[in-house]
C-alpha cells in the first residue's frame, strides 16, 4: 500500500479547514484511507540518523496516508485534496479536457529500434502551468509513487517531464547502441557516454534499482528533439538541458513502456492533477505520437467512459435500500457522476480517466457503499443453510494430536519452508534449541511433507505424517515402539501379518543406528520406520543423548 | 520407641521433673552437645502433643582461648612476676619470656617489680614486694565456674577489654510435658501404605502432617503446541457455525490457482521474486484446466462478464510458474472452481486454516511461513452487509464484539473491507482481518451462476490470541 507524506498545513488551506488529528483519521477511514503517521522532515531524520543530523531539518507536521494500491489519484496533495472535497460535496470533481494547440502540435516519432526493449510512449503538454516550491516538490513525488507502484519500478512505464521551451520538436523515441548515447544527464556537469552512466549509477542509491531493465541489452531507448538534444534515456534518467524548474512554464511530458495501457493511466493521472495549476484550468494540450507502422494517434486520451447500473443491483450487493436518485448522489461524491435515467431504476455513470481503477459494476458498486458508509450498513445474517463437514485427514489429525499429548509427548510446531520430505529434521532442531530442559524429552509433530509427484497437477502432492522422538540417557527404542503401538490401538490396527494388522521389520536407513531400525508395515503398506537414530545424526544436531524416532505416513488410515 | 537415646532419656526425665527443664542444662548433665538435645525437642515436637518447647535465649559469659590459658596459669603479669628471683633479672631475658612483653608492663604498673637501670649489664629487673594476689585469674575461674554474676559489671569489661571473656548468647529451650504427654512416643508414619490398609494398623498410627503450603509435582504430561490449540478453537468456531473444510493439503501450488484464478494481474507485485517463493524442481505445473484457463486469459486481457480486463498480453508460461502457495485462497478457488462444475448450484460455507508461505525477511514480527484461517460463504443475493453480519458473529464467538469496517482494495475482492476491533489495551482500533466480496471476474469464469455471491475473509492465526472460553 503505497503511504503518501503532505505537509499537514498546506493539506487544511487546500481543503479550506482544518481538523485535529482525530477528525481527519476518522475522514480516511471513512473514505478508505489511513492516516498512519504523524510526522515531520527533523523526527523522520532524528529517528533514522540521530538528532545531530536533524538539527536544522523542517518540522513542519507531516500527515504519512496510506492510499489503496489501485487509487493512483489519491497519490499527491492535489489528487487527496480532489477526492476528499468531491466526498464531502464541497467542490464538483472537475472535467479533464484535452485542447489543440494554437500552433503545432507537439509530435513523438518512435522508430522500430524501440520494438525489442521499450515499445510504447505516449506524451502530452502542461501549457502555461505555474510552479511553487510546494507545486514542483509534489509534481516529482507524484512521479517517483507511480514509479514505485502502477510503473513496476520504471519497468512497465517510465516517466519524463522537460521544459518544452528549452527543446525544439518533433521529437523522436529510438533505441541507439549505449556507446552512441552521450549527454549531460541530470545534475551532473558533463557529458557521459550511456556505458559510462550505467558504471557510475551502480553505486547510485536511488538509480541502481532501475539499471537491470535494460543493462545488458544491444541497444538503449532514447528519446532525441529535433536538434538532437536528448531528453532522456529511459527509464533512467532524463537529460539535464530539458530540466524543469520552478520558473518553467511548458512541461513536455512523455511515458515510455513496455505496457501500453499502464503508460497511458499513467500520463492520465499525471497530467489531470497536475493541470490545475495551468492557466486554463484541467486543461492538457494535445501531443501527437506516430508508431513505427505510420499510424498516429492523440495523447492524453482522457477518455471518459459511460456505464450503466441498475439500481437494485448496487441495493442488492450491499445490502441498503436507496432510492435510485440517492445511489447517483452517493456516485457523485467518489468523482463518479452520476444520473438516473430511462425507467427511473437505471444509473449512468461516467467514469473519468482518474478513475482506471474503475472496470467492472463491482467497483462502482463499492463506491456507492463507500459513500453511503460501511458502518451505516445493516448488518444481517445470510440465510444459507448448510451441514458442517470436517476434511478427513485434518479429523483424523486433531484426534491423534490430543492422544499423542495424552501418550507423554509434547508437541512442536515447525517450519515447513523448505518443502520437506520429513519431519524428524525439525523435531531434532527443537530437542537441540530445549536442550536445558529435563530429560527425557518427548516430542511429536503431525504434519505435512511435500514430494514430487507427476499423477499431480502441480507435479507434487502434501502427505500428512506423524513424527515422534524420545531423547534421553537411554535411547528408549522400547519406548517409542510402545508409542506406535498405542496409536494402532487408536486406529484399531491389530498387530500381526493379518490382512488389515501392523508388524515392523528389521530395516536399516542412513538415519538410524545400523540393527536399530525397523520399518512399519500396516494395512499391507509400508507407512514408515522407527529406531534408534545414528550417533553421527545425533552429533549434527549438536545432541549429546540417545535418541530414537518414529515417523509415518497417516494417510493410510483414513 | 523414640527418635534414639537422647530423646528418651528426655522423656524420662521430664516425666520425673517437676515443671520442666532446660535443654543446655540437660546437654550438661547428659554430657552431649547442646545439639543433640536441640534435634531430640525437634523430632518429638513432630509428633504432636507430646511436649512443650519454648525458645529461650540467654547470655552467657565464656572464656576466650587465651582467658583458658590465665585461669590456668595465671596471668601474663602473675607469671612475669614468679619469674623474677629475689636476686632480680636482666630485663632483656625477661622479655624473651612469653609471657614477657605484656606481663612486663602489668606488673610494672600493679608496682609488683621495678628496674634497675644503672646495673652493670644493662637494665635488671626485681621483685617489689614479696607475694602477690593474682585477681585476674581468681576473676576468670570464677568465670568458668559458672559464676560470672559475681563480678562486677566494671571488672566483666575490662576482662573483654583484654580480650579474656566474650558474651555469648545460647538459644534453649525450656521443655515441658505437652497435652499428650507419653514417654512411649511412636514415630509417625508419613504415608498411608498398601500394608497398613490391609492390617487394618492405620487405626493406631500417628501421621505426618502435610505441608499445605508447598507446591504439588506437576503431572508428567504432554502438551498440545498452544499455537495448535487456537487452530483447534478457530476451526471449533467455524463448525460450529456449520462451515465445512476445505482440503488444502497442497503446498505447491501453481501460479495459476494461487494468482491468475483470482484475477490477480500477472504484473502485480505479489508474483515477484522478492515476495514469492518460486519452485525449481518441479518448477511447472503439469495440467491446468484448459477450458477454464482460456475463460481465465480473456477476462484479464480483454475483459468480458462486465469487465473491461486488464488490457496486457497474459502469458500461460507465467501461469504454469509453481509456487509456495502464498495464501489458502488459492485452495479456496480450486474449492469454487468444483463447486461451479456440480449443477446444479448449491450454497457452500467452507472454511480452512493451513501454512501459506510468503518471501519475508525473519524477525520479531515478520515469519516466511504462517497460518492463515479463510471462511467463505456462496449463496444467491449475498451483501455487503451479510458479510459483515457472519463477520459480527465469528468475531463474536472470538470475544471480540466492537468492529469497525474500512473500505480496502484487494486484488481479487470488490467490495472489500478490513475488519477493525478496539483493543481495550491499546486503546485504539487494530486490524483484525480483511474481507470482502469476491470479484465477478473471479467467479464468472470459473461457472458460478452470475447472481451467486461468495463472501470471504482471512486473518491470521499466528496473530490471534486464545479465544476466552473454555481454556485449556
Amino acid at each position: 500500500m503505497p503511504t503518501v507524506s503532505v505537509k499537514r498545513d498546506l493539506l487544511f488551506k487546500a481543503l479550506g479547514r482544518t481538523y485535529t488529528d482525530e477528525e481527519f483519521d476518522e475522514l480516511c477511514f471513512e473514505f478508505g484511507l489511513e492516516l498512519d503517521e504523524i510526522t515531520s522532515e527533523k523526527e523522520i531524520i532524528s529517528k533514522e540518523q540521530g538528532d545531530k543530523k536533524a538539527e536544522g531539518a523542517s518540522d513542519v507536521v507531516l500527515y504519512k496516508i496510506d492510499v489503496p494500491a489501485n487509487r493512483y489519484d489519491l497519490l499527491c496533495l492535489e489528487g487527496l485534496v480532489r477526492g476528499l472535497q468531491v466526498f464531502k460535496e464541497r467542490i464538483k470533481a472537475p472535467l479533464y479536457k484535452r485542447v489543440m494547440p494554437n500552433g503545432e502540435i507537439q509530435k513523438l516519432i518512435i522508430t522500430e529500434e524501440t520494438a525489442k526493449i521499450r515499445p510504447y510512449a505516449v506524451a502530452a503538454v502542461l501549457r502555461n502551468i505555474k510552479f511553487t516550491k510546494d507545486r514542483y516538490d509534489s509534481f516529482i513525488e507524484l512521479q517517483e509513487k507511480l514509479h514505485q507502484n502502477i510503473c513496476r519500478k520504471r519497468a512497465l512505464v517510465a516517466i519524463g517531464a522537460h521544459d518544452l521551451d528549452s527543446l525544439s520538436g518533433p521529437f523522436t523515441f529510438t533505441a541507439k547502441r549505449p556507446s552512441d548515447i552521450k549527454f549531460k544527464p541530470l545534475s551532473k556537469t558533463k557529458e557521459y557516454t550511456a556505458c559510462e552512466l550505467m558504471n557510475i549509477y551502480k553505486t547510485d542509491n536511488h538509480l541502481k534499482h532501475y539499471l537491470h531493465i535494460i543493462e545488458n541489452k544491444p541497444l538503449y531507448p532514447v528519446i532525441y528533439d529535433s536538434n538532437g538534444v536528448i531528453l532522456s534515456m529511459p527509464p533512467i534518467i532524463n537529460g539535464n538541458h530539458s530540466k524543469i524548474t520552478l520558473n518553467t512554464r511548458n512541461v513536455f511530458i512523455e511515458c515510455t513502456g513496455t505496457d501500453f495501457t499502464k503508460a497511458k493511466i499513467v500520463l492520465d493521472i499525471i497530467v489531470t492533477m497536475f493541470s490545475e495549476y495551468c492557466e486554463n484550468q484541467f486543461t492538457v494540450e494535445a501531443a501527437e505520437v506516430v508508431f513505427p507502422n505510420g499510424k498516429s494517434y492523440t495523447f492524453p486520451e482522457l477518455a471518459y467512459r459511460k456505464e450503466m447500473v441498475r439500481a437494485d443491483l448496487i441495493n442488492k450487493k450491499v445490502g441498503i435500500r436507496e432510492t435510485p436518485e440517492n445511489l447517483a448522489k452517493l456516485l457523485t461524491r467518489m468523482c463518479l457522476k452520476s444520473e438516473v435515467i430511462g425507467d427511473g431504476n437505471q444509473i449512468e455513470i461516467e467514469i473519468p480517466p482518474t478513475r482506471a481503477d474503475i472496470i467492472h459494476a463491482c467497483d462502482i458498486v463499492e463506491d456507492a457503499a463507500i459513500a453511503y458508509g460501511y458502518n451505516n450498513i445493516q448488518m444481517t445474517l445470510p440465510k444459507t443453510y448448510t451441514i458442517a463437514n470436517q476434511f478427513p485427514l485434518n479429523k483424523l489429525t486433531e484426534l491423534l494430536r490430543h492422544d499423542m499429548a495424552a501418550a507423554g509427548f509434547t508437541e512442536a510446531l515447525t517450519f515447513a519452508l523448505v518443502a520437506r520430505t520429513t519431519l524428524l529434521p525439525g523435531l531434532l532442531k527443537t530437542i537441540a534449541a530445549n536442550r536445558k530442559m529435563p530429560l527425557p524429552l518427548k516430542l511429536f509433530e503431525i504434519s505435512d511433507i511435500v514430494v514430487k509427484d507427476s499423477s499431480r497437477d502441480v507435479g507434487a502432492r502434501n502427505y500428512r505424517h506423524l513424527c515422534a522422538v524420545y531423547y534421553n540417557k537411554n535411547p528408549g527404542f522400547e519406548i517409542i515402539h510402545g508409542l506406535l503401538d498405542r496409536i494402532m490401538q487408536l486406529l484399531d490396527v491389530p498387530p500381526g501379518e493379518k490382512k488389515g494388522g501392523y508388524v515392523i521389520k528389521a530395516s536399516e536407513g542412513p538415519a538410524f543406528f545400523p540393527g536399530r531400525c525397523a520399518e512399519v508395515f500396516a494395512r499391507g503398506q509400508s507407512i514408515g520406520k522407527l529406531g534408534v537414530l545414528h550417533p553421527d545424526v545425533i552429533t549434527k544436531f549438536e545432541l549429546t543423548m540417545p535418541c530414537s524416532s518414529l515417523e509415518i505416513n497417516i494417510e493410510p488410515f483414513l | 520407641m523414640a527418635d534414639g537415646p537422647v530423646a528418651d532419656v528426655l522423656l524420662r526425665r521430664l516425666e520425673a521433673a517437676d515443671g520442666g527443664l532446660d535443654s543446655a542444662e540437660l546437654a550438661a548433665e547428659l554430657g552431649v552437645e547442646h545439639q543433640a538435645v536441640v534435634g531430640a525437642v525437634k523430632s518429638l515436637q513432630a509428633l504432636g502433643e507430646i511436649i512443650e518447647a519454648e525458645l529461650r535465649s540467654t547470655k552467657r559469659w565464656e572464656l576466650t582461648a587465651e582467658g583458658e590459658e590465665i585461669a590456668r596459669e595465671g596471668s601474663h603479669e602473675a607469671r612475669v612476676f614468679r619469674s623474677v628471683p629475689p636476686e632480680g633479672l636482666a630485663q632483656s631475658e625477661l622479655m624473651r619470656l612469653p609471657s614477657g612483653k605484656v606481663g612486663f608492663s602489668k606488673a610494672m604498673s600493679n608496682k609488683w617489680i621495678r628496674v634497675d637501670k644503672s646495673a652493670a649489664d644493662g637494665p635488671r629487673v626485681f621483685r617489689v614486694v614479696d607475694s602477690m594476689e593474682d585477681d585476674v585469674q581468681r576473676r576468670l575461674q570464677l568465670v568458668r565456674g559458672g559464676q560470672a554474676e559475681k563480678l562486677a559489671e566494671k571488672e566483666r569489661s575490662e576482662l573483654r577489654k583484654r580480650k579474656l571473656l566474650t558474651e555469648v548468647t545460647l538459644k534453649t529451650y525450656w521443655v515441658s510435658k505437652g497435652s499428650a504427654f507419653s514417654t512411649s512416643v511412636s514415630k509417625q508414619e508419613a504415608e498411608l501404605s498398601p500394608e497398613m490398609i490391609s492390617s487394618g494398623s492405620w487405626r493406631d498410627r500417628p501421621f505426618k502432617p502435610y505441608n499445605f503450603s508447598a507446591h504439588g509435582v506437576l503431572p508428567d504430561s504432554g502438551h498440545l503446541h498452544p499455537l495448535l490449540k487456537v487452530r483447534t478453537q478457530f476451526r471449533q468456531i467455524f463448525l460450529e457455525m456449520g462451515f465445512t473444510e476445505m482440503p488444502t493439503d497442497n503446498f505447491i501450488e501453481s501460479s495459476f490457482w494461487n494468482f491468475d484464478a483470482l484475477f490477480q494481474p500477472q504484473q502485480h507485485p505479489a508474483r515477484d521474486q522478492h515476495d514469492t517463493f518460486f519452485l525449481q524442481d518441479p518448477a511447472e505445473a503439469l495440467q491446468l484446466p484448459m477450458d477454464y484457463v482460456h475463460r481465465v486469459k480473456r477476462t484479464h486481457s480483454q475483459g468480458g462478464y462486465g469487465s473491461q480486463g486488464y488490457k496486457y498480453t497474459w502469458k500461460l508460461d507465467e501461469a504454469r510458474k509453481n509456487l509456495l502457495r502464498t495464501h489458502t485462497t488459492a485452495a479456496s478457488a480450486r474449492a469454487l472452481y468444483r463447486l461451479a462444475r456440480k449443477k446444479p448450484f448449491t450454497p457452500i460455507k467452507y472454511f480452512s486454516i493451513d501454512r501459506v508461505f510468503r518471501n519475508e525477511t525473519l524477525d520479531a514480527t515478520h515469519l516466511a511461513e504462517f497460518h492463515q484461517i479463510e471462511g467463505v460463504v456462496a449463496d444467491h443475493g449475498l451483501t455487503l452487509g451479510h458479510l459483515m453480519g457472519v463477520l459480527r458473529e465469528f468475531f463474536t464467538k472470538l470475544g471480540i464484539t466492537q468492529l469497525r469496517f474500512k473500505p480496502a482494495y484487494n486484488p481479487y475482492t470488490e467490495p472489500s473491507m478490513e475488519v477493525f476491533s478496539y483493543h481495550q489495551g491499546l486503546k485504539k482500533w487494530v486490524e483484525v482481518g480483511n474481507s470482502g466480496l469476491f470479484r465477478p471476474e473471479m467467479l464468472l469464469p470459473m461457472g458460478l451462476p452470475e447472481n451467486v455471491s461468495v463472501i470471504a475473509w482471512g486473518l491470521s492465526l499466528e496473530r490471534q490470541r486464545e479465544p476466552p472460553v473454555p481454556r485449556p
